[in-house]
Order: C-alpha cells, then sequence, then structure tokens
C-alpha cells in the first residue's frame, strides 16, 4: 500500500500574510488566536492588508495590533467604535475594524458600540464574547451566565444582585443602522467555518459602503473558566449556546445580495 | 486696512480653526460652547471637511484620538464637565503623542456649576488633568480676535510637538462680539509619516501608549518629559503693558486680564504705576518673565476667575518673599474693575506707609 502523499514543496497550509509573525500571548485553549487567523485569512481573501486597521481595545486583546501586519491602533476601554469612526470618517478608504470582548463592548463601551451602530458606521466589530473578564483574573462580565462563577460573583451570579446577562445581537439588531449582526461560535471545525464566513461576510459590508457590520463571536476562556481546554469547548456548547444563539440577527437586502454573490462565485 | 468682521468668540474659533485647516471636528452639546458646535455644523460640511455630533464627550474625545491617529487636522471644543470627562481620551492623546485641539470653555463648577464664565479648570488643564505624567500646551487668549489666532497657533504646537493643546478660555470671551481680522488659510499641511494611513508601501505603523514592562514604559516617559521641557524652553509667550516704571504688577489672563486692563488704566489716571502681565501660554508658564519682574518690583496681584488657582504659579516664580495678593470672582460671577481697582489702591496705602 502506498501512502498518496502531497510532494513536498507543495503548500497545502500557511500562515496568513495579514498575520505578524508574533507569538500569541494568550492562555492554552483561548479562543482568540483561532479569531485572529479568520480575521488575518479574510484580510488576505478580500486583499485588503494595505487598508486595513485594527482597532484593538482594552482586556485580553490590548495588544491586538501586534499580531497583525498592518496598521493599528490602541483605543481606551469600550471607545474602540468611537476611534474606528473618526478614522473611517477621515479616511474612507481606510477599512477599520475593532476587536473587543464582552466587558469592553457590552460594559464600558455600550454607549460606543451602540450610537455607533445608530450612526449606521461603515466599520466593522468583532465582538469575542467568554462570558467573563480575562484579562483581570475572572470577574464577572455583562454577559456572565446566571448561576455561573466568576470571582466577583463568587456564590454563582444572582440576578437580585448582579443583574441578568445582555444578549448583545439581539438588542443592537433592533437598530436601523447596522448592516449585518450575526453571532457565531469556534467551539468545533464546522462552526469555525461558520465564523469565517460571518467575518468575511461582515467585512465584504464595509468594502459595498453597506454600513455597520458586527460579528458576535462565543469563545472560550478555560483559564478563567476554570475548566480544561477541551471540555471548555463543551462547556461553551451546553451553556452558552442556549443563552446565545448562533445565527443572523439583521442582514439587510444589500447584504442578502453580497451572500448570493459569493454563494454563485 | 483688512476687513473686520464683528463676530463671537465661538465662532471665532471655529473659524480659526477652518483657516488652520482643522479636517474633523467632533463635539457634544454643552453651554457656553455651543455656537461653536452649530457654527462647524454648518460650516464642516460646506467645506467637505468631517462634522460629527457625538453621544458624549467621551466619544468626542476618542474620535479625535482616531482622528489624529490618522494624520489629520481635528479638533473638539466642551465646557467644564466635559471637559472633566475628556480626561481619559487626553491622557491617552499624551501618551500616545497624538496633535490634536481642545477648546475649554470654561464655566463655574464645581460639580454642574452654571453657564457663567470661569477659569476653575486651570489646574485641570495645565497640570495634567488626566491619569499619569503628561502636560499639555495651554493657550489664553483675551480677545476675539486672539481666539481665533491662537486656535490657529494651537493647531500648529500640536503638530510641531505631537502633543493635544489647549484653548483654554471662558464663556465671557465665547459669547462677547468683537471685531475680528480674518487670517490668511494655512495651505500647506505637515506630513505624519506615523499616521495611520494603511501599511501600503511601508512598514505597518502602531500608535499606542502602552508597555507592559515598567522599565521598557519609563523611557517613553522620559521622552515625554524631554519634549515638555523643550516646549518650556521654546514656546513662552506673554504679553506686558507699563512694565518699565511699574511698582505694581497684575499678573491676569483670559477674560479676568480684560477686567484687569481697565483697572490699569484707571489706577494710572489716579497717577499709580501699575504694570499688566498677561500670561498666552499657561502651560508653558512664564515663570522667568515673572521672577526677572520680581528683581525690581515687590507688589503683585493676581485677578483671576477662580478661589486661587493661578495664584499658585505666580508665587511659585516671584518667591515667598515678595507680597502677592488675590482679586478673584469664581462660581461663574464677573471680576469687576472696581474690585481690582480696589485692591490696588489698598495695596498701594500700604507700600507708601512701609
Amino acid at each position: 500500500m502506498t501512502l498518496d502523499t502531497p510532494e513536498l514543496d507543495t503548500v497545502l497550509y500557511h500562515k496568513p500574510e495579514a498575520l505578524e509573525d508574533y507569538p500569541f500571548h494568550f492562555c492554552p485553549g483561548c479562543g482568540h488566536g483561532i479569531v485572529f487567523r479568520l480575521i488575518a485569512e479574510v484580510i488576505d481573501e478580500l486583499k485588503i492588508k494595505e487598508r486595513a486597521v485594527c482597532v484593538a481595545s482594552i482586556g485580553c486583546t490590548v495588544t491586538s495590533y501586534h499580531y497583525f501586519n498592518f496598521d493599528g491602533l490602541e483605543s481606551a476601554h469600550g471607545r474602540a467604535p468611537a476611534v474606528a469612526t473618526a478614522i473611517k470618517r477621515c479616511r474612507p478608504n481606510l477599512v477599520p475594524f475593532t476587536y473587543q470582548g464582552d466587558g469592553d463592548l457590552a460594559a464600558i463601551g455600550t454607549a460606543e458600540i451602540v450610537h455607533a451602530c445608530a450612526r449606521g458606521e461603515n466599520i466593522t466589530t468583532i465582538f469575542a464574547n467568554n462570558a467573563i473578564y480575562g484579562m483581570t483574573g475572572g470577574q464577572m462580565a455583562p454577559t456572565t451566565l446566571l448561576g455561573m462563577y466568576s470571582t466577583s460573583t463568587p456564590g454563582g451570579r444572582q440576578p437580585s444582585r448582579a443583574g441578568y446577562p445582555i444578549r448583545v445581537c439581539e438588542m443592537l439588531s433592533t437598530l436601523d443602522g447596522p448592516a449585518y449582526v450575526a453571532r457565531v461560535s469556534v467551539h468545533n471545525p464546522a462552526a469555525v467555518r461558520k465564523a469565517k464566513q460571518a467575518i468575511k461576510l461582515a467585512f465584504r459590508a464595509q468594502l459595498a459602503n453597506l454600513g455597520m457590520s458586527l460579528v458576535e463571536v462565543l469563545s472560550p476562556c478555560p483559564t478563567n473558566w476554570r475548566v480544561e481546554p477541551v471540555k471548555a469547548m463543551d462547556w461553551l456548547v451546553e451553556h452558552l449556546l442556549p443563552q446565545y444563539p448562533l445565527g443572523e440577527y439583521k442582514v439587510i437586502p444589500a447584504v442578502a445580495d453580497l451572500k448570493k454573490e459569493s454563494r454563485r462565485a | 486696512m483688512p476687513k473686520k468682521i464683528l463676530m463671537a468668540g465661538n465662532i471665532a474659533i471655529a473659524e480659526g480653526a477652518i483657516l488652520a485647516g482643522c479636517q474633523a471636528y467632533f463635539g457634544y452639546p454643552i453651554t457656553p460652547q455651543n455656537e461653536l458646535l452649530e457654527h462647524m455644523a454648518k460650516r464642516m460640511p460646506e467645506e467637505g471637511r468631517v462634522f460629527v455630533q457625538t453621544e458624549s464627550e467621551l466619544a468626542a474625545i476618542s474620535m479625535l484620538y482616531g482622528a489624529a491617529a490618522a494624520g489629520c487636522r481635528a479638533m473638539t471644543s466642551t465646557s467644564s464637565p466635559g471637559f472633566s470627562l475628556q480626561q481619559e481620551g487626553i491622557s491617552y492623546m499624551a501618551g500616545a503623542e497624538l496633535p490634536a485641539v481642545l477648546v475649554n470653555v470654561m464655566r463655574g463648577g464645581p460639580g454642574l456649576g452654571n453657564i457663567g464664565g470661569a477659569q476653575g479648570d486651570y489646574f485641570q488643564a495645565t497640570k495634567g488633568g488626566g491619569h499619569g505624567d503628561y502636560r499639555l500646551i495651554n493657550l489664553a487668549p483675551a480677545s476675539a480676535q486672539e481666539m481665533m489666532d491662537l486656535t490657529m497657533l494651537a493647531f500648529e504646537l500640536a503638530d510641531k510637538y505631537r502633543n493635544p493643546v489647549v484653548l483654554l478660555t471662558d464663556g465671557f470671551l465665547g459669547q462677547a462680539m468683537e471685531p475680528v481680522i480674518i487670517r490668511q488659510p494655512v495651505t500647506e499641511l505637515p506630513d505624519k509619516p506615523w499616521a495611520i494611513t494603511g501599511a501600503a508601501g511601508r512598514p505597518k505603523n502602531v500608535i499606542n501608549s502602552f508597555e507592559m514592562e515598567p522599565a521598557n514604559f519609563q523611557p517613553r516617559v522620559s521622552l515625554l518629559l524631554q519634549k515638555f521641557e523643550r516646549i518650556k524652553q521654546n514656546e513662552v509667550r506673554y504679553q506686558g503693558i507699563h512694565l518699565d516704571d511699574a511698582s505694581l504688577v497684575i499678573v491676569a489672563y483670559g477674560s479676568a486680564s480684560r477686567s484687569a486692563l481697565t483697572a490699569l488704566k484707571m489706577a494710572r489716571q489716579k497717577g499709580l504705576r501699575v504694570g499688566l502681565l498677561r500670561p498666552i501660554t499657561l502651560f508653558p508658564f512664564p515663570y522667568q518673565i515673572l521672577a526677572d519682574l520680581a528683581q525690581k518690583v515687590s507688589d503683585f496681584l493676581v485677578a483671576e476667575l477662580s478661589s486661587g488657582q493661578f495664584i499658585e504659579d505666580v508665587k511659585l516664580a516671584v518667591g515667598l518673599d515678595k507680597r502677592v495678593e488675590l482679586a478673584s470672582q469664581y462660581g461663574g460671577v464677573p471680576l469687576a474693575p472696581e474690585t481690582i481697582l480696589e485692591t490696588i489702591e489698598r495695596m498701594s496705602k500700604v507700600t507708601i506707609g512701609r
């Protein structure tokens, strides 16, 4: 029996051009690395590396700009949508996107994301939701589930003391400004492929000047969930998916047309 | 004779920004600066430039950060409570060395205070204001003409030093109408190779104020401090009136200096040898000018629209052995020239008696 092996000079899989040669500093099993790679693949495929701008936020992805091989900048906690707004308004040829966690986007930055969406800014937001504060050591996030342990909800999140989790896509999709709002996940290869499709559509919506596009990515945080990396994926399926159903929450007709185009292609 | 146009100080700032090549303006309504935002809402789109009315002063300062990072001349304007909100973004801009112009049309405080003119944000504007080790260049206009001229200078200095510049003014000057000579527009803007313009044909640019390792961060702060020293060396601006023969010098800036000038004229008519030193830059503060004056003058009178903030810098400059008195109003109340004159007369009598 002979193994059908490719020639050694055939490249089957490679690091995206848009990804910098810089080691991720994330914990083992963290989902951020997957999402970063997906963004880089999309930017390569759309050939926009020379126009892309990574607007980083505060949290575990504070140095997002180190991982990409294109322009990037820091923003204050929660303010990334305002920073990206100005970059796009001042230099419409650039393709700015924010990368924000749940604390950044859904707590301290609620006003900025809501109003960027309400204005229909022609920018893209990638929103990583792991239902916990990572960088600061596992405190309650606005998306922490009821009953879920965090270092600031020691007995589990109780609504009487700590209120209820926010469903960001459901909330933002009620606004007229967004062109595309979707929630995806990275818990298995099929989900990762769908996540990439959504991220690509979000960037294509911006390139077509259709307005605000936002993709929420459910992402594991084994360290602060206090489960092993592989089990964290199961935990995500078991606990996060029921609270945060996957799907497209807003697709304006022009974005739906973009989807049809890509199916034909 | 160049043509003069009657305009309110707030409008002179707006037109000065447009003349200076301001490409983007971001603001949130707050009295007493609203005319500025409203004027920009009309004029910026006319010029094909960016105007955004933001959801808060926090968003305004963050958009200013983004526009400055994108290499554009940009401005925000607000009044005292809004300036407090903006301290977060200002600190980030100072840390990331981003040039932009911040207008604070001060009003009475603390808290919600009122919408009268005041100078109570002096410490906040000139000593930092937000977190960390930084300074902002502070320009203090005293007329509608200077509202325009110093706004244009603010853009120039911001770009020259890659640092935010505050135009520190107040509700009285913002609202008052005076004739203004319209200046020539700036036609050439400086290159900004460091800006976020897309990594096409060059290595990527990164703008941040973050270094995880303290030993790596300290050298960055040291560079900032060196920059502030250069600013102190090169950018001190002031106006002196009747300093040559003065036995008493009033020190005042902004609208307080207008009251002081009237008081000076009244005092001179009474034969009192009074001079006026008006700092135009509050950072850098004219310490050396005042220290030199203190070699021959021992009586100083500080006039300010705050309850003894500005006077601290004057005392630092002239030394503890000099007599430094305060004539002030605060909480949004204007300072009458008569109040200053009374203090001048009292100080003069005591001086004669000594």
